[in-house]
């Protein structure tokens, strides 16, 4: 089943500004990122996939109910997590998402067993009970996604989940998103101008920019062939660059690393051997993927 | 004795290891009048307070007390002299000081809060139609104002019925008296909730809309004051429309006479225009609705 179809989607405001230009993307359930540069148009799309505003022309369609159509029954179904401050400060975390769930259409004892629930799950025990407004932003922003999940969504709407957090709370943030799109069965649409930071954690990647599309795919299908090895010696980078180059391997200097596409296992052999033969102190050596973000760039660059 | 170490003789688990995995929903999923209800009931306990700050429930609790006060007092007179010092209707006129005061502390509670914290496309991005969030709150205003007057009215009507000296007639006639004024506490509940609820839901800032509600409701009554004192009996017998408060009073002599105004006029005339004032109230009650509804449609999208 297709998760989020959409055909010449485009929603231009007063008829000036376009915030989205013929977008059309299908993709499948799994954890979606969606990323563009701020104004980009994706708090328009995933207003638009709530039925929250309505296109001003192409079709839209959500776990295979149009949401300009029937919106309540798209809400029933997709949690979704705002990207500005959207909480009271004065009610408690178990309060505002027992609330929330029951305005969801769940009874009453069900909405509070699945508001402890969902703050459990997203990592809230006793301070659940305390007032909202003496969170910390990470606390915050577990809260928002704690009251997307309370009424078990087929799909999530994240829009910028790790807005405002610190390294670590990204990653925390990153890995409970991932956990909640692989353990717990439910499609997730991320949203997020740092492409670097979603594409650690998707299936596939939408790619927008200006309203239009850049480029939707499954992540692998973007990195499979342009994976590359990183080699980090401590001293003597020059001289295995040129020694690797004599053995007929295109090497890229990146500050301190040297970039050899890996063609197959021989390649770990051929920059062992080298490395060895000259006798320099290895740092590292490893795989890494090729940056998504070097995928678009030359695409951006043609747009623009 | 050694432990037994394998699982073949290991005795049956006593205790159970919970499964902390995440757990779909299966249950049921109420439709939009339960939700609806929810709100409501949630909207009508913010309004008193309950389930929230201590802070929350002084004012509301204040303004219950003194109104509780207030009839409890009229009982305790009426009992002692045997006449009743107001009517039921008299009593609603006279504590409209205090539903406006009630209005302006609830209200704000009630719409301007959700509209500060952003909390609303929370409440937008599930099922529930906008105009349902705006139609509960109304309903829950109207209701706690209504109990806030009706309540001290059934406490009047409690305190005569037990010190009646004419047996169940005289609980009867008590009954006829009572039913008036309690249409009379709605017609109050309704048109003062639909005013101030439409004020409140301007602002985010709570001290504004307070401020923006005693506003309409108080600084109207001076336009009244200049209206019936021109020298046309017309603008006179008008003047009431001007505000919302004279404008239930004219309503209320109008549908009541003198269970409100006892063979006395009083200060204020209405004439013969009694269904110019009850179609005024209708028409300020529908089209406040009628704005409070497209206010919502346009917040927070």
């Amino acid at each position: 089943m297709t998760l989020i179809a959409t055909q010449s989607l485009t929603k231009t405001y007063g008829g000036r500004v376009t915030a989205l230009a013929d977008l059309t993307v299908a993709v499948e359930p799994g954890i979606i990122g969606l990323v563009g540069a701020n104004g980009a148009g994706k708090s328009t799309l995933i207003k638009i996939l709530l039925g929250l505003i309505a296109p001003t022309s192409g079709q839209v369609s959500v776990l295979g109910i149009d949401p300009t159509a029937d919106p309540a029954a798209v809400r029933n179904r997709v949690g979704y997590m705002p990207e500005h401050d959207c909480l009271p400060p004065d009610l408690s975390a178990a309060e505002l998402v027992t609330h929330l769930g029951r305005m969801s259409g769940l009874p009453r004892t069900a909405a509070r067993e699945r508001a402890s629930e969902a703050l459990r799950h997203v990592g809230l025990y006793e301070e659940r009970y305390r007032p909202v407004g003496g969170y910390s932003t990470g606390m915050k922003q577990r809260v928002k996604l704690a009251q997307a999940l309370v009424h078990d969504p087929d799909l999530l709407l994240l829009d910028e989940p790790t807005n405002g957090l610190d390294p670590a709370g990204r990653d925390a943030m990153l890995a409970l998103v991932h956990r909640i799109g692989t353990e717990f069965g439910i499609s997730v649409l991320v949203c997020s101008h740092l492409l670097g930071e979603v594409e650690r954690i998707c299936d596939t990647l939408i790619a927008i920019d200006g309203g239009r599309l850049l480029r939707a795919d499954n992540i692998s299908a973007m990195t499979s062939a342009t994976d590359v090895l990183a080699v980090e010696v401590s001293e003597g980078t020059e001289e295995l660059a040129a020694r690797l180059a004599e053995l007929k391997l295109p090497v890229a200097r990146d500050g301190r690393l040297l970039l050899v596409p890996l063609a197959d296992d021989g390649t770990y052999d051929l920059i062992l051997g080298a490395v060895a033969e000259l006798d320099l102190p290895l740092h590292r050596l490893d795989q890494r993927r090729h940056r998504v973000a070097e995928l678009f760039a030359t695409r951006e660059l043609t747009h623009a | 004795m050694p432990e037994p170490s394998t699982a073949a003789v290991r005795p049956t688990p006593t205790g159970v290891i919970h499964d902390i995995g995440y757990q779909r929903y299966e249950g049921p999923r109420l439709g939009r009048r339960q939700v609806f209800g929810a709100l409501y009931l949630h909207g009508l306990r913010t309004a008193f307070g309950f389930g929230r700050s201590a802070k929350a429930k002084i004012f509301p609790w204040l303004v219950v007390g003194i109104v509780t006060l207030v009839a409890v007092a009229l009982a305790a007179v009426r009992s002692q002299i045997g006449e009743p010092v107001a009517t039921y209707a008299q009593f609603a006129d006279a504590m409209s000081w205090l539903v406006i005061f009630f209005v302006a502390v609830v209200a704000p509670e009630l719409v301007s809060r959700d509209l500060r914290s952003g909390v609303l496309p929370l409440y937008f991005s599930r099922p529930l139609p906008r105009s349902d969030y705006a139609l509960a709150k109304l309903l829950a205003l109207v209701t706690a104002l209504w109990l806030l007057l009706g309540g001290p009215q059934l406490l009047m009507f409690l305190g005569a019925a037990f010190t009646t000296k004419q047996g169940m007639r005289g609980v009867w006639n008590e009954l006829l008296d009572l039913l008036p004024g309690l249409l009379y506490a709605g017609l109050w509940a309704v048109v003062f909730a639909s005013v101030g609820l439409l004020v409140a839901s301007l602002t985010g800032k709570r001290a504004f809309a307070a401020g923006g509600v005693v506003a309409v409701f108080l600084m109207t009554t001076p336009i009244v004051g200049v209206l019936s004192i021109l020298p046309s009996r017309a603008a006179n017998e008008l003047a009431g429309l001007a505000s919302p408060s004279t404008l239930v009073q004219g309503v209320g002599i109008w549908s009541l006479g003198d269970l409100l105004v006892e063979g006395d006029p009083g200060e204020m005339m209405i004439g013969g225009f009694g269904p110019v004032y009850a179609l005024a109230a209708v028409l300020l009650v529908a089209g406040a609705t009628a704005l409070l509804l497209a206010r919502y449609r346009k917040v927070a999208s």
